[in-house]
């Protein structure tokens, strides 16, 4: 019987050991070819130069580049503030509201809806009233799929600020806004940080509710009430588009989007370690403590 | 005299500002609370619902379901093929997807050497950041062709002519189809999925496996009858999750899926998913009864993800009820 | 130690208070005097209520939902729960320091200045009452270089002291210690416990300990409690000698803990 026991616990765990290589291969090719590809066709033209007309070789994507970074800061402008202020009622007012809980339930299944579907509510409320595609509503689109996110972090942060501190501040005689304002909000700063990161981290990549608000633009348009091109969407026409140059540039372009998330993401973590803290206020703090000195 | 007055003056007005000033910010934050957690999806829908009136009425709620027809000439729409189709993909990618994050996730909390557990988990929380177009992208330049070329091939060949399951690898294979649209969605998810695996795995207390190990077992034995049941809900909440996200899933699988609205026989045929049909069709759609059948498709797409994520929700409320207690 | 100490009048008192958290009475029926410008000690073993008495005098069981008062607590012949007494102004006159130290994430001047900048002092005037403060819980001497740096560079002795700077600056008429040593080492305790004593001269001080030494050392009065009732309430020299009541004398000599 031990034997057979024994045999049951390799099998499996070696079973286990052969999903995880199973799984690291498929991710290992998918990176392999990202990076090779991307790499082979990234070229500094593609940031600068704008698009050569169909099958013409050459040119570059600055329009979508540009677009995308439009895009993304302005639905950040937007999501950032609303989730963050939902965050706070979240935690500091309604937190053991029956009804309330319920909505912070709610936002977080809103977390994960499917981001075509919010693609599809904006074109009715912010496209077809306005009978063409614009940017401003693939920015609002980018912004309600962040709202949710950020609104369930900040509100995850800000309940790990100990009760303790909220209650010496109380003592002091402060209103409710003064507790959050000077001191909850500063003690969660960094937590509130990360979440923003992921966030605008998330919305970067995301392709589906660009597809019919901010649509696509040939040209780089700065017009927030036309079509303002973007990486993903690009990157999705080109993709499926017939001319070869094209297939490459949707390589380099996703090795520099992913190489942009990827970033954001490991800032977001070391921000959250307090890694990137530390060294950022000692840099700081060599500028300030210089210009003490000479006074 | 004066003096002291107007100082208790000053601070009684301070006072009064700042309680103004608080009453003001409780409305403002309440307010956006209120649109985040009620409003936003209320308005989704709403909007949904009112776009997707004109199917529902022309064609009827149980007809639209049940219709394969997807004519955009003939004005006949019939949403069959692309829920089918989106069932299809999503259950064998999460067939595929479950026993792989799981045994990551066995591999992550119990097999691997300390020095490897850090950084194959944060290689798996990188892989979710990944953007799903990425994947797609991949998934048709890359590994579509492999499929068409050597794999499908060489599946039809071995497998082709079994009874029954032979079915199943008939059709000509292009690569384009279900068997790789559904491999890509399922290593989409694999990273998600094996995050939340691993960490409920880590929330079984110590002593509890110890206890188990003191009885000499082993340690096979102490996953299965000491961590999987304990985190059972915790996985379950994470299956369902991970389902939902594979449901509304777009940019994986529009590469790859060839947008043809049939009932796929064959896991070498085309075929389409109600994403796919979004994405590829509603810039396209010219008519209105056109626009409302993708609108209907979106609403159901939605109330059903919506439903499985909520359900998620609370088995995963479970699980922590269950180790707070 | 012989002291000079003003006559015995009553800052606050506690009337027939109970107090119900849910359908729980967790106080029941106290009557009690805290004197001006005395230290009053509150004992008694774990869950007997003394911290729940104690957050009773600057209400800060109104911050939390389920909570009700019966009875009444009246400071300076006012009751504290008037309808038109201001919450924010009796946390000023009532201030309170915790059992953990819990500066606030900025600056030590900025920490001793909160209180007075939500009245809305400022400059010079400012300056100088945190400067004050911080000298009267010794602890000018060691920060007055290093105002600018962050409290969490403070040890833990330290910014408990910060702490209680933090919590005088604002004047208050009484001082509420929840355990404040509980956390410390034995030397900052003492250093602590002498400065509770100092201030004993600008403020009336209630102090809630498990430390039946802290409260024989440092306290006027004391105030045994029990399951949510006060047993007994005498002078603490008294409490510690000849107890009037048996329980206290068992607890006093440790036979329930």
């Amino acid at each position: 019987m031990k034997t057979y026991r024994k045999f049951l616990n390799f099998f499996m765990l070696s079973l286990s050991t052969f999903m995880a290589i199973y799984g690291i291969f498929w991710l290992f090719w998918i990176l392999y070819s990202l990076l090779v590809n991307g790499f082979k066709y990234l070229k500094p033209e593609l940031i600068y130069l704008d698009p050569t007309p169909a099958g013409v070789e050459g040119g570059g994507l600055r329009h979508a580049f540009v677009g995308h970074l439009i895009l993304t800061s302005l639905g950040t402008l937007i999501g950032v503030p609303i989730g963050i202020a939902a965050g706070i009622f979240f935690s500091e007012y309604a937190r053991h509201n029956k009804l309330f809980a319920i909505f912070r339930q709610i936002t977080d299944i809103m977390v994960s809806t499917p981001s075509i579907v919010i693609g599809a509510v904006v074109y009715a409320l912010l496209v077809k009233p306005l009978g063409h595609f614009n940017g401003l509503a693939g920015a609002v689109a980018l912004a309600l799929l962040m709202i949710p996110v950020i609104a369930i972090t900040t509100d995850e942060m800000l309940k790990l600020v100990p009760q303790q501190m909220r209650e010496a501040a109380y003592a002091l005689g402060a209103h409710q806004w003064q507790v959050i304002k000077s001191v909850i909000l500063r003690a969660a700063k960094v937590g509130i940080l990360t979440g923003v990161l992921l966030g605008v981290a998330r919305i970067s990549g995301e392709t589906a509710p660009l597809l019919f608000t901010s649509f696509n633009n040939a040209y780089m348009n700065l017009n927030l009430m036309k079509p303002v091109a973007s990486l993903t969407v690009t990157m999705f026409d080109y993709v499926m588009g017939p001319y070869k140059y094209w297939h490459e540039q949707a390589w380099a372009a996703a090795f520099v989007l992913t190489m942009g998330v990827l970033l954001l993401s490991i800032t977001a973590k070391l921000v959250l370690h307090g890694n990137l803290i530390k060294p950022l206020t000692y840099i700081v703090r060599s500028f300030t403590r210089s210009k003490d000195k000479e006074e | 005299m004066e003096v002291v007055s107007s100082v208790k003056d000053r601070a009684n007005s301070i006072k009064i500002r700042a309680g103004r000033v608080d009453k003001f910010v409780k409305v403002l934050l309440g307010f956006w609370a209120l649109f985040v957690g009620l409003l936003f999806p209320l308005i989704v829908v709403l909007v949904l619902f009112k776009e997707s009136k004109l199917a529902i009425d022309t064609f009827g709620l149980v007809k639209f379901l049940t219709n394969s027809n997807w004519d955009p000439v003939a004005e006949n729409f019939g949403g069959l093929t692309m829920v089918v189709g989106t069932l299809i993909s999503t259950f064998l990618a999460m067939l595929i997807a479950t026993p792989v994050s799981i045994g990551i996730a066995i591999f992550i909390t119990e097999l691997a050497p300390k020095w490897l557990k850090p950084i194959i988990s944060t290689a798996v929380e990188l892989l979710a950041a990944i953007p799903s177009i990425i994947y797609g992208m991949w998934g048709f330049l890359v590994l579509a062709p492999v499929m068409g070329d050597k794999v499908e091939p060489w599946l039809q060949d071995k497998l082709g002519n079994l009874p029954i399951i032979g079915q199943l690898f008939s059709g000509t294979p292009t690569g384009i189809d279900v068997l790789t649209t559904s491999l890509v969605l399922s290593i989409m998810i694999i990273p998600f999925m094996a995050a939340v695996v691993r960490d409920s795995f880590n929330m079984v207390p110590a002593i509890m496996k110890e206890s188990a190990y003191g009885l000499g077992a082993t340690q096979w034995e102490v996953i299965r009858h000491v961590v999987i049941p304990y985190t059972a809900s915790g996985i379950a909440g994470g299956l369902i999750l991970a389902t939902g996200r594979a449901l509304g899933e777009t940019m994986a699988v529009t590469f790859v899926a060839g947008n043809n609205p049939q009932i796929p026989k064959s896991l070498f045929d085309s075929f389409t998913t109600i994403t796919v049909a979004l994405a590829n069709q509603f810039t396209e759609a010219d008519t209105d009864i056109y626009l409302s059948s993708l609108y209907l498709l979106a609403l159901l797409l939605f109330l059903v993800s919506f439903i499985l994520l909520a359900i998620a929700k609370y088995m995963i409320l479970r699980l922590e009820k269950r180790w707070k207690a | 130690m012989p002291e000079v100490m003003t006559s015995l009048k009553e800052r606050m008192k506690v009337v027939n208070l109970s107090f119900y958290y849910g359908k729980n009475q967790v106080l029941k029926n106290i009557n009690m005097p805290i004197y001006d410008k005395r230290i009053t000690a509150l004992i008694g073993p774990s869950g007997c209520g003394k911290t729940t008495l104690l957050r009773c005098f600057n209400r800060m069981h109104d911050l939390y939902p389920g909570n009700r008062y019966e009875g009444d607590i009246l400071l300076d012949n006012k009751s504290i729960f008037d309808r038109d007494v201001d919450l924010i102004d009796l946390r000023s006159r009532v201030g309170m320091v915790f059992q953990k130290p819990t500066p606030f994430p900025m600056s030590i001047f900025d920490n001793v200045a909160f209180g007075l900048r939500l009245k809305g002092i400022k400059g010079s005037e400012l300056k100088d009452r945190v400067e004050q403060a911080l000298k009267d819980s010794a602890l000018w001497d060691e920060v007055k270089d290093r105002l600018k740096d962050s409290a969490f560079s403070l040890s833990g002795g330290q910014q408990q002291r910060l702490c209680i700077a933090r919590a005088i600056a604002v004047e208050p008429e009484v001082l509420l210690f929840d355990e404040p040593t509980s956390a410390l080492d034995p030397i900052s305790t003492a250093k602590i416990e002498e400065l509770i004593i100092e201030l004993k001269k600008k403020v009336t001080i209630v102090i809630v300990t498990h430390n039946m030494q802290q409260a024989a050392r440092i306290s006027d009065y004391t105030g045994f409690m029990y399951l949510g009732e006060l047993i007994e309430f005498n002078p603490t020299e008294k409490i510690f000698t000849k107890p009037d009541k048996k329980l206290t004398e068992d607890y006093i000599t440790g036979r329930f803990g």
